[in-house]
């Protein structure tokens, strides 16, 4: 189930935070407010009248908007024209554009929301993007806002932007459901946090009376100790393990050169669509660069994937669900893909079926991953078994280069601090680690350099960031942000 | 589960609505059913011909399966068919003298080589230049039969047709054996009851078959992994052509005689309702294939004691498709009613 018997209230101008960790059910609670989905039971009322259930034109009439985690943007045409889109009744032959046009620089004047009409969507940062996902549900005459995980995307400086933002909605007299994982953000955002676990609310805290602490409890059950990155053992003289060089790939990727040493974390930080696909694709040997080379101690690596698995680089692609494992395949054949041909599992044409599943029950053994059975198919394991699938079939090999993608991507606190604690064992025994990842506090936490990914260009990597300047590197402003050459 | 119930369902379904063409053209729906059954399975002969018609469809249907698994649709049996037919007339028809223990796998490699490369030309088109391999592959139906018709009224011409654009026959000692007497089985279907065996144990124990799995189910996956999907899908669409061509060698040895025109009512294309039917798993296709030869064979059967046409075999079998194709949709969703 994943929403039980919650019952909430939300006063008027008050931001409520949902907090929950990934797969708790926030998403499904708002979604069932704005009619995406049907309760199976319950009912909702706003501002003391019932809401229709499964229309969300309805949840738009009694004044819901909502931003989602994911933008409801069309790429190709104009803000003006977003904002638009299914507020005139179909059957007016003349629209009216000058009113709306007026009518939403006057909404964004109203909250401080600068933006250009006929600016196109795709033109825009991702914090603008946002800009006008909010303007769109104020257009509607929303009185009550949902923001799906807003900060997920943006930039500290971003942040503080939306919170200033949020307290002008707040001060005109509207209510805002806020949904996050952050603690720093509820805490410092909202009146009062509601936690959902397990589809349950299980706690509803004045803001100004709990503390970091208590949330993490009370999100995940247990208290959970994350892992502690020790100072790095192996220093300097040995020559880096994995070289990158002047790489340029698929457009996106302009020009990324950087070193990373044995034992070492590399952490790639920067806003998504800015050319890390790219570099994980080339690093991964699925993308062939347009120029520059990749170098595994000293040896030049070919652009197929074979040529990575075969020289002992582990993949964590981002993608977990659809490019890391075959979903219709059986768990056991997707924990030996990437070595299907090496003579222990194919002999002569024939499949070594015996030996592919001992491997694999080694993989299920020593990685935790919790399934229903060697022969399940791979796509009825949760998100985060799947991962922890993923990493366990690459680890097992010792592998001497890793590169992980958004390796904790919607996982909960539990999968988060196992695979980063797999990650720092790897460093330990020498592997280099090539992190990629949106989260600053994941790469404060594991990376021993962090570089900056900006408009298709890696900067220079650095080991004391402060979040003040990761941020304008990541927004592509001020000197941190020029690549290293 | 579901891959089970579905064609059942859906042939069931047919049945019932097909009761309708059965009602308006004037017969009695019960009657007109038993006719059919027993028309396709109610005697010796019947059970023989409905086998015979039978085994160039299992070769076609698993044609389809093996190129629709992979995600390569392959329209082109038809052609390819007629391709291997013409290649086995090539070797088998006389020109060649050598031992017949010789000629014979020379005759059925030859027409599994001409399906093979025939399919192999969209196929690197697909690969190399992303052309849609649908119209690719039905187009080149048309040029086979067309070339095929060049041959038949000009090189490879029977001298002793009285002007009619047939191939010389093939030779008797190359022929396929009858598997019964006064029947028209052939060993033909032994092969194809054969090679539907070994694509199964291809498709469940060997490397290649894990290869296709993968590719047919995640491309991409697969490619992540390390397998070269654009080798696997070309060692796919030869395996496919060659299947389609073994089906025309199959035809014309062991069951015409001799290459016309009109060889095939449509095989190649019949093949791939008969893959769908068979949730493309190579051991359902032998079952569909004579589920299909059953309706055709019992449709000319019944047609000839009551006044329903044959057509009514196609209407059968293509609203099967549909109703297949609608109910492994349905399978993956719950309608509810709000």
């Amino acid at each position: 189930m994943a929403n039980d018997a919650i019952t909430l209230d939300l006063a008027q101008g008050e931001v409520l935070a949902l907090l929950g960790e990934n797969g708790a059910g926030k998403s499904t609670l708002v979604s069932v407010l704005f009619g995406h989905y049907v309760a199976d039971s319950g009912s909702i009322q706003v501002f003391g009248r019932p809401l229709p259930p499964g229309n969300p034109k309805a949840a738009l009439a009694a004044g819901i908007g909502m931003v989602h985690q994911h933008f409801t943007l069309a790429d190709n045409l104009s803000v003006l024209d977003n904002i638009l889109i299914g507020t005139e009744p179909l059957w007016r032959p003349l629209s009216h554009r000058r009113e709306a046009r007026a009518r939403l620089l006057q909404t964004s004047r109203q909250f401080g929301l600068t933006v250009n009409p006929d600016a196109r969507i795709a033109d825009l940062s991702v914090g603008e993007r946002q800009r006008v996902e909010i303007l769109k549900a104020l257009y509607r005459g929303a009185r009550i806002l949902i923001l799906d995980e807003p900060t997920a995307v943006l930039t500290p400086q971003e942040v503080e932007a939306l919170f200033a933002t949020l307290k002008t909605l707040v001060a005109d007299g509207l209510s805002i459901i806020f949904i996050s994982h952050k603690l720093d953000e509820v805490l410092s955002v909202s009146r009062r946090v509601a936690v959902l676990r397990q589809g349950k609310l299980v706690a509803m805290r004045e803001a100004n009376a709990t503390s970091k602490a208590e949330l993490a409890e009370l999100m995940v059950g247990r208290r959970i100790d994350a892992p502690v990155r020790a100072p790095r053992e192996i220093e300097g003289s040995l020559a880096a393990r994995l070289s990158v060089t002047g790489l340029a790939a698929g457009g996106k990727l302009k020009h990324a050169t950087f070193e990373v040493g044995r034992g070492e974390i590399f952490g790639i930080a920067g806003v998504s669509g800015n050319g890390q696909a790219q570099l994980a694709d080339a690093l991964c040997g699925l993308l062939t660069p347009t120029s520059g080379e990749i170098r595994l101690d000293g040896r030049t690596l070919a652009a197929l994937p074979r040529a990575f698995i075969g020289a002992g680089v582990a993949r964590v692609p981002e993608d977990r669900g659809t490019v890391g494992i075959v979903g219709d395949l059986a768990i056991w054949e997707n924990a030996i893909s990437e070595h299907y041909r090496d003579p222990q599992f194919s002999r002569y044409g024939w499949r070594q079926r015996g030996a592919a599943k001992d491997q694999a029950k080694r993989i299920v053994e020593q990685f935790d991953v919790r399934c229903s059975g060697l022969d399940a198919p791979a796509r009825s394991m949760s998100g985060g078994n799947i991962q922890k699938l993923i990493l366990g079939r690459a680890l097992v090999r010792e592998p001497i280069a890793i590169i992980a993608n958004q390796p904790t991507w919607g996982l909960d606190v539990g999968a988060v601090a196992y695979i980063h604690s797999q990650l720092l064992a790897a460093r330990a025994r020498g592997a280099a680690v090539v992190l990629i990842s949106e989260d600053l506090d994941e790469l404060f936490a594991m990376a021993d350099r962090i570089a900056v990914m900006f408009h298709g260009t890696l900067s220079e990597a650095k080991a004391d960031w402060t979040i003040a300047e990761i941020g304008l590197a990541m927004a592509g402003i001020g000197e941190a942000a020029h690549a290293s050459s | 589960m579901i891959a089970i119930a579905a064609p059942f369902a859906a042939v069931a379904f047919t049945l019932i609505a097909c009761a309708a063409l059965v009602v308006w053209a004037g017969a009695p729906v019960g009657h007109a059913y038993v006719l059919l059954f027993e028309g396709a399975f109610g005697s010796r002969f019947a059970i023989a011909e409905t086998l015979t018609r039978a085994t160039p469809l299992i070769l076609t249907g698993l044609a389809a399966a093996v190129a629709f698994r992979a995600h390569f649709y392959n329209i082109g049996a038809e052609g390819q068919l007629y391709l291997g037919a013409l290649a086995a007339v090539a070797v088998g028809g006389g020109a060649i003298s050598a031992p017949p223990a010789l000629l014979f796998p020379l005759m059925i490699v030859a027409g599994a080589v001409a399906g093979g490369l025939f399919l192999l030309v969209p196929a690197l088109a697909k690969t190399r230049l992303g052309v849609d391999e649908v119209v690719t592959t039905l187009l080149l139906n048309f040029i086979s039969l067309l070339f095929v018709s060049m041959m038949l009224d000009g090189p490879m011409k029977d001298p002793l047709s009285m002007g009619w654009p047939q191939s010389v026959g093939i030779v008797p000692e190359l022929t396929f054996g009858k598997l019964l007497e006064r029947s028209r089985v052939h060993s033909g279907l032994v092969i194809a009851v054969v090679f539907a065996v070994l694509l199964w144990i291809v498709n469940a124990r060997t490397t290649f078959g894990y290869e296709m799995r993968a590719v047919g189910a995640n491309a991409r996956a697969a490619r992540f992994a390390g397998i070269s999907v654009n080798t696997v899908m070309l060692k796919t669409a030869l395996l496919s052509g060659a299947l389609a061509g073994l089906a025309g060698v199959g035809e014309v040895a062991g069951r015409a005689g001799y290459l016309t025109l009109d060889m095939s009512p449509g095989y190649g294309y019949s093949g791939i309702v008969i893959a769908m039917l068979a949730g493309l798993n190579p051991l359902g296709v032998v079952l569909a294939a004579v589920f299909v030869a059953g309706i055709i064979v019992g449709a000319d059967s019944m047609s000839r004691a009551i006044a329903v046409p044959t057509y009514l075999a196609d209407v059968i079998v293509a609203v099967s498709l549909l109703s297949m194709l609608v109910a492994t949709m349905l399978a993956r969703y719950k309608v509810r009613w709000s």
